[in-house]
């Protein structure tokens, strides 16, 4: 390999390593250590200056205290199980809106196309938190949903959507719904629709042959639409302590509580690094999905 | 019917067509893809679509198969009026032009995706798919994928897909665009032979004149939605009845003029001051003292270097360019008039001994049958 070369492969490389193998490492020493009331609020640090024996005192004070800590207060694996399913139904509900509006797109007129998915990008260019706050606006007490629909006469008390769980499932669906709209028309697009003629020539009607052949060759996008919605969804934070209520109890909510009113930064990295571990396993397997579309695109 | 009789139902009149047309129009809009069309296609013809891009060939096919409605008139198959039947309840199967196998499905699957779909028992799928694998010689790929395959292989997929349900009748649109020529014509005749042996009725899409020579019974040529001619490959090539089918089908030469003599099978034209007139078939409709054009084959054109005088149909001209093609040298030569006539010859002899060459004043003449006075 000439130089040059490696030069160039280096930089994503080098990219990688600084911002994330080295925050993660030392993401994962914090998590090792014990709360301590000092700056930094751990201990122990390394230092360096005291050379050989210095390395070894601080390795000896490493421990895993924090890891069984957080198998030990239920609160922690409920909150990552409670993440689990509010991340997974909102990812379902995502997906039940998004493929209509992926697929409507695909089927509109040539011309409109990039128009509406411009309106579907169009929202990311606005700040996600003045969205969220505008989104409060719509769904509070006293949002607009309810003025609208006490003024038409269909509710004559205000629904209460604020501070629970249902709040959250609409911030996450609205927030991330171009992920799963983007992947899915893209696989839509390219569909050829002499296929779906080829099916009812075949004997299909017109609903089993959109599922027979549309839903079964969008399966690549709507796999790619629904971790690239579960996985941020996963350890959101903002959404479920604007939008959510005290119950609502989600993973990222009780890191950033660990972090900045406990102050526990080590356990508050314990608990990062086991979200880490649980993102890994979708992660690959939405790696491993668009390995197999490549190869079946070949 | 006679066992020993030739295959030709269209001349029976008391034969029951499979397929009828009757008046039918399509309009897109405002456009009229097909214009006013009667047809009747006859069970185990191999009937072949021909015509220049744009003239309504797919559209045609697309109402057989039930992909598009007709706008009016009406289509019946079997005798039932095809109005409003989707297609997956007709007994007519589709080879698209792009295939349209399933990427997610293997060979196999494709084939029995049909199959899963109609009345069959689950037990005899796979014997199903195993014969038509066998039919289009394609057993070693039963479990390939679609992308995994040639073109070729590909097309025989599609081909047995679209065979795998014995529909009664099996539309190919332009089935073998994308192959190369030899392979070509191995499937032509393979196509031929899966014909005969499944007795089902083919309607082929072409946009290549000798392939619909090679396998058709018969041959519709359309132009802008109308049917020019039905006939046979032979009526059609040797008795066109327009100067646009003349021209359409094969080489051919045309001389314009007038209808100066008009008897039941023959007519003369004058295409010039001090000319002899023309003498050839009469084709149809024809009217005296109209204005006409003659056809004639190049092949049918003979070369001489000295005047015929035996011959009733002589003009002379200058040779202008010759084109060896190996098997044959076609001669262009330019009459006084300015038209530029075409003369194929056989090579039967050797380059060495051909005595025309460029330049040379020559005779052009042809019987009296050789060629056909169509109405312009
Ligand atoms: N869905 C449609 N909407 C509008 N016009 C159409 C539509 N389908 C076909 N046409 C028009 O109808 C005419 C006939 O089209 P068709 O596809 O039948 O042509 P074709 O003979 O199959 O041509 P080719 O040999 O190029 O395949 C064309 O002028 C085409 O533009
Ligand atoms: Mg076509």
């Amino acid at each position: 390999m000439s130089l040059a070369r490696r030069l160039l492969i280096s930089v994503p490389y080098t990219w990688l390593l600084a911002l994330f193998l080295v925050p993660f490492l030392i993401v994962l020493k914090i998590s090792l250590s014990d709360y301590a009331n000092s700056i930094p609020p751990y201990t122990p640090t390394l230092e360096v200056g005291e050379g050989w024996s210095g390395i070894k005192e601080f390795w000896s004070a490493l421990d895993f205290e924090n890891f069984v800590f957080l198998t030990e207060d239920a609160l922690y694996i409920k909150a990552y199980w409670s993440s689990l399913k509010i991340a997974a139904l909102a990812t379902f509900f995502t997906l039940l809106i998004g493929f209509p509006f992926a697929y409507g797109i695909a089927n509109a007129p040539q011309e409109w196309r990039p128009s509406l998915l411009m309106l579907i990008i169009l929202p990311f260019w606005t700040s996600f938190l003045i969205r969220i706050y505008a989104l409060i606006g719509i769904i509070s007490n006293d949002g607009f949903l309810n003025q609208f629909l006490m003024w038409i006469g269909a509710i004559s008390d205000p629904l209460v959507i604020m501070n629970t769980n249902l709040a959250v499932y609409i911030g996450i669906v609205y927030t991330y719904l171009p992920f799963m709209v983007l992947p899915i028309y893209a696989t839509l697009e390219k569909l050829d629709s002499s296929l779906l003629e080829a099916a009812q020539d075949l004997g299909c009607t017109r609903i089993s042959a959109f599922w027979s052949v549309t839903v079964h060759l969008s399966k690549p996008g709507v796999i790619a639409g629904c971790f690239l919605v579960f996985i941020p969804a996963l350890g959101e934070f903002v959404i479920p302590s604007l939008l959510g209520g005290s119950r609502t109890l989600m993973i990222g909510k009780v890191l950033w509580e660990e972090f900045f009113s406990n102050r526990d930064w080590p356990l508050a990295s314990a608990v990062a690094v086991i979200l880490l571990l649980v993102l890994i396993i979708p992660i690959v397997l939405l790696q491993r999905n668009e390995q197999m579309q490549r190869e079946q695109n070949k | 019917m006679n066992a020993d009789a030739p295959f030709a139902p269209w001349e029976d009149e008391t034969a029951t067509p499979l397929i009828e047309f009757s008046n039918v129009t399509k309009r897109f809009g405002t456009f009229t893809a097909i214009d006013d069309i009667d047809l009747k296609i006859y069970p185990q013809e191999f009937f072949a679509l021909l015509g220049p891009s744009g003239c309504g060939k797919t559209t045609l096919m697309r109402m057989l198969g039930g992909f598009e409605t007709v706008t009016d008139g009406r289509i019946t198959i079997d005798g039932t009026d095809m109005n409003g039947i989707p297609p997956n309840k007709r007994a007519v199967n589709m080879m698209f032009q792009s295939y349209a196998l399933f990427p997610h499905l293997t060979v196999a699957q494709n084939l029995a995706f049909g199959l899963k779909r109609s009345d069959m028992p689950k037990s005899e799928i796979d014997g199903r798919v195993e014969e038509m694998l066998r039919l289009v010689q394609l057993q070693k790929f039963a479990s390939r994928k679609p992308h995994q395959m040639s073109g070729g292989q590909r097309q025989r997929v599609a081909l047995a897909r679209a065979l795998a349900k014995a529909p009664k009748l099996l539309l190919l649109d332009e089935p073998l665009g994308a192959l190369d020529k030899k392979l070509r014509q191995e499937t032509q005749f393979e196509l031929m032979d899966i014909q005969e042996k499944t007795g089902t009725t083919f309607v082929i899409v072409t946009h290549d004149q000798e392939e619909a020579m090679t396998v058709a019974s018969r041959i519709a040529v359309m132009d802008h939605g109308k049917l020019k001619q039905v006939d046979t490959p032979d009526r059609i090539y040797e008795a066109p009845s327009s100067v646009y089918v003349a021209d359409f089908i094969g080489d051919v030469n045309i001389i314009e003029g007038q209808v100066t003599q008009l008897a039941e099978d023959t007519a003369e034209l004058s295409w010039g001051e001090g000319k002899p007139a023309i003498r050839g078939m009469a084709g149809e409709n024809l009217s005296i003292s109209t204005s006409g054009a003659f056809a004639v084959r190049p092949e049918k054109v003979a070369i001489f270097t000295e005047e015929p005088m035996d011959r009733h149909n002589r003009v002379s001209g200058i040779v202008e360019d010759i084109a060896y093609l190996g098997n044959m040298s076609t001669y262009y030569v330019r009459l006084e008039s300015g038209a530029l006539i075409k003369s194929q010859i056989a090579n039967n002899r050797r380059i060495s001994r051909r005595s025309i060459t460029w330049g040379d004043t020559v005779w052009l003449s042809w019987t009296d049958t050789a060629g056909i006075v169509l109405a312009s």
